[in-house]
């Protein structure tokens, strides 16, 4: 008796955590809004939803949930569900959700994947599900070049991006040498290729990070040796943070200028305020209060704070499929072709994809933010030159 | 390859390396005593050093010190040390415990094959890691600035900032206190003598299981002052971090000669300094390929690492 007592202690904290990890997982489900009837198409959202750039994904959640919450609103008798798949920004998550995703014949289209090098993993296994896809965050450019049919991306891709980071650095810091440094990722590793390229005899060094790591100091020591007053950094805030701090803690005083995926507070958390001050980032997506319409005070309303990056892009992705629900188009066939002919003014820009599934050149727009305070403040609009 | 940048910053890269390799060694202690009293490879250690990067936050939290408050007074900021100390190896040393009771004592009570060992502390890895994950939703935590960094010495080219230093000689200090205790004290006596062979030393009339308690908390307090020292250089922590540094304090620990407290050291920097000056040669991304080669090198001519001796054999 007394030992089993004491096995059964035992076996306690283990029954614990995994009673824990439970709870977590049906927390997962929470969220989604459920439907009845024959009005039973769901969209999906694909990307971090935890994970160290949790951050990035949860924006566009939010984004795409207020949109289907407002149409849910004015469709009582018609809602829409908006499930969740939560990639951990992970590219080794990604197939099975992708694959899980298309085994469900109601789901009629996907906000994401956020990420490019998640995309790279699941758009293929979408593109067999033939389910459309509008990301509002991915902007590695060779996504659009891989034949996907059901690929569509709601904002300019690193190809306009690049440039127009590149551009900033020369016009507005005035750098003479800068040092580029990605994460080796699809996305940072794309975009620090094109700095790289329009930068050209400007660039004074090069390094690679990895995703993950937190100790800096080889990176950091080479940036110093190059004595570089500009840093162009392509990958995601939850390095870009640690590298900035452990760059400041080198006496290192070069202007620090990065890219959307590091337009995050997490980004100045992991800096720290005083590390991150002045440092710069570009962003294809428009801040949140530059958006039309009432979107900028519906969503401070609904989540009690202010747009985070992508949001308005999510927002505007989540309704080109809303509108295809309710013009009927309930099959993944119908859908596609909805969205491939789709032309009509969103928050952001006026939505039309070209046939690669990009948004037109016209309607892309890059901005600079800065770090001050340690808010991200909205800068410029960088003019994209290519 | 580049030889030129590699001496030209050879200082500066020394110091750095140096830095990474102390708290490396430290970790790697864990290793290397817990294998030296058990022949078990504690694999949960990395999550150990993670949950002690968690307490030092937490503890200075409690204390009103938060991630953007400003650079405290010299008074404080030894005050806000010591808490985070503390608070560090308290964490460190509960979870360590934990592991010992929930994880390793029934299965040594049942006389569990050597392999089930290795199982069970691969799960606890995984298992701590992912509860701390689900619980800070895998989020990132930020570290408050203690003191600002500036260069204390320059010496030739190398700059000797006031973190790598603290972080160099605190580590120091805590391994010569841990050796001293190991081969000084009644207790240390106890560990060695379990060590050397466990039924004899019971024999003798040493509490085999208090002994063991002990070596899981001074492993715990170890990593729980490689974890202060982290959050100080570093800055950030996360629940994923113990993953790599665990691989690498390990690789340290085999290194130095496993289950040798002073091979941990010499591991621990050795391996700090190769990472650095490969990455330097190489470029960043050779820096474990670089490390793990001179690692297999290492051990092809001296199997036993580099100091390669045991626990029980060490001497005063």
């Amino acid at each position: 008796m007394n030992s089993r007592i004491k096995r059964s202690l035992a076996v306690l904290p283990v029954a614990l955590l995994v009673a824990g990890a439970m709870g977590a997982c049906s927390n997962n489900g929470n969220g989604t809004t459920t439907a009845s009837g024959k009005c039973d198409s769901k969209i999906a959202f694909f990307g971090a939803l935890t994970g160290p750039n949790a951050n990035l994904g949860i924006n566009i959640y939010n984004g795409a949930k207020l949109a289907v919450d407002q149409y849910n609103a004015k469709n009582s008798n018609c809602k829409v569900t908006l499930v969740q798949k939560d990639s951990q920004g992970d590219e080794k998550q990604a197939p099975a959700l992708a694959q899980n995703l298309v085994q469900d014949p109601k789901v009629v289209g996907v906000v994401g994947p956020a990420f490019s090098g998640e995309s790279e993993a699941a758009d293929g296994i979408l593109e067999q599900g033939n389910l459309p896809l509008i990301t509002a965050s991915a902007t590695n450019p060779t996504l659009a070049q891989k034949g996907w049919k059901v690929f569509h991306r709601m904002l300019g891709n690193d190809a306009s991006q690049g440039p127009a980071a590149a551009s900033y650095i020369k016009d507005t810091v005035k750098a003479k040498k800068v040092f580029v440094i990605d994460d080796t990722t699809a996305y940072g590793k794309g975009l620090a290729d094109q700095v790289k390229k329009s930068l050209g005899g400007m660039v004074g060094g090069t390094d690679t990070v990895q995703p993950k790591q937190t100790d800096f100091q080889a990176t950091v020591a080479k940036v110093k040796a190059s004595k570089a007053d500009a840093i162009f950094y392509g990958g995601y805030y939850a390095e870009a943070g640690p590298f900035v701090k452990q760059l400041r803690a080198a006496n290192v005083n070069a202007k620090f200028v990065s890219d959307d995926g590091v337009k995050d507070p997490g980004f100045v958390a992991g800096a720290g305020k005083a590390s991150a001050e002045g440092s710069v980032v570009t962003c294809p997506c428009i801040p949140g209060d530059e958006a039309k319409g009432t979107f900028f005070a519906d969503y401070k309303k609904k989540f009690g704070k202010e747009p985070g990056t992508y949001g308005p892009e999510a927002f505007d992705s989540a309704n080109v499929f809303l509108d295809g629900i309710k013009a009927g188009k309930t099959s993944r066939a119908a859908m596609l072709s909805f969205v491939n002919s789709y032309d009509k003014d969103g928050v952001t820009k006026h939505i039309k994809f070209d046939k690669n599934g990009e948004i037109a050149k016209s309607e892309i727009v890059i901005w600079s933010y800065q770090i001050k305070g340690g808010e991200i403040v909205k800068d410029t609009e960088i003019k994209a030159t290519s | 390859m580049n030889f030129e940048f590699l001496f030209a910053n050879i200082g500066d890269l020394t110091v750095t390396g140096l830095s990474q390799g102390a708290i490396y060694a430290l970790i790697a202690l864990g290793y290397t005593l817990v294998y030296g009293l058990l022949k078990l490879i504690n694999f949960a250690h990395s999550e150990v050093f993670m949950m002690g990067t968690f307490g030092a936050l937490f503890a200075w939290q409690l204390v009103g010190l938060h991630e953007n408050n400003p650079i405290p007074s010299v008074p404080m900021m030894i005050v806000y040390l010591l808490v985070g100390l503390v608070g560090a190896a308290v964490w460190s040393g509960v979870t360590a415990l934990a592991v010992e009771f929930v994880a390793y004592r029934p299965l040594r009570r049942r006389n569990a094959p050597r392999l089930v060992f290795l199982i069970t502390a691969i799960g606890a890895s995984l298992a701590i890691s992912e509860a701390v994950g689900i619980a800070t939703g895998r989020q990132q935590f930020g570290m408050p600035d203690l003191f600002k960094t500036t260069t204390l010495v320059t010496i030739g080219d190398a700059h000797i900032t006031n973190l790598d230093l603290g972080v160099i000689v605190a580590a120091i200090v805590m391994m010569v206190v841990l050796d001293q205790f190991i081969n000084r004290t009644r207790l240390g006596r106890g560990i060695r003598a379990v060590a050397q062979d466990s039924d004899t030393a019971a024999l003798m009339g040493i509490n085999k299981n208090r002994v063991i308690v002990l070596t899981f908390v001074l492993g715990g307090v170890m990593a729980g002052a490689a974890a202060l020292l982290y959050n100080l250089k570093i800055g950030v922590t996360r629940a994923d971090i113990g993953f790599l540094l665990g691989i690498k304090a390990f690789t340290a620990a085999v290194l130095g000669g496993i289950g040798n407290l002073r091979g941990a050291l010499l591991g621990g920097l050795a391996l700090g300094l190769v990472e650095n000056y490969g990455s330097a040669l190489f470029g960043t991304s050779w820096r474990d390929v670089v490390a793990f080669a001179v690692l297999v090198i290492i051990l092809m001519f001296r199997p036993t690492g580099l100091l390669g001796e045991s626990l029980g054999k060490a001497r005063a």
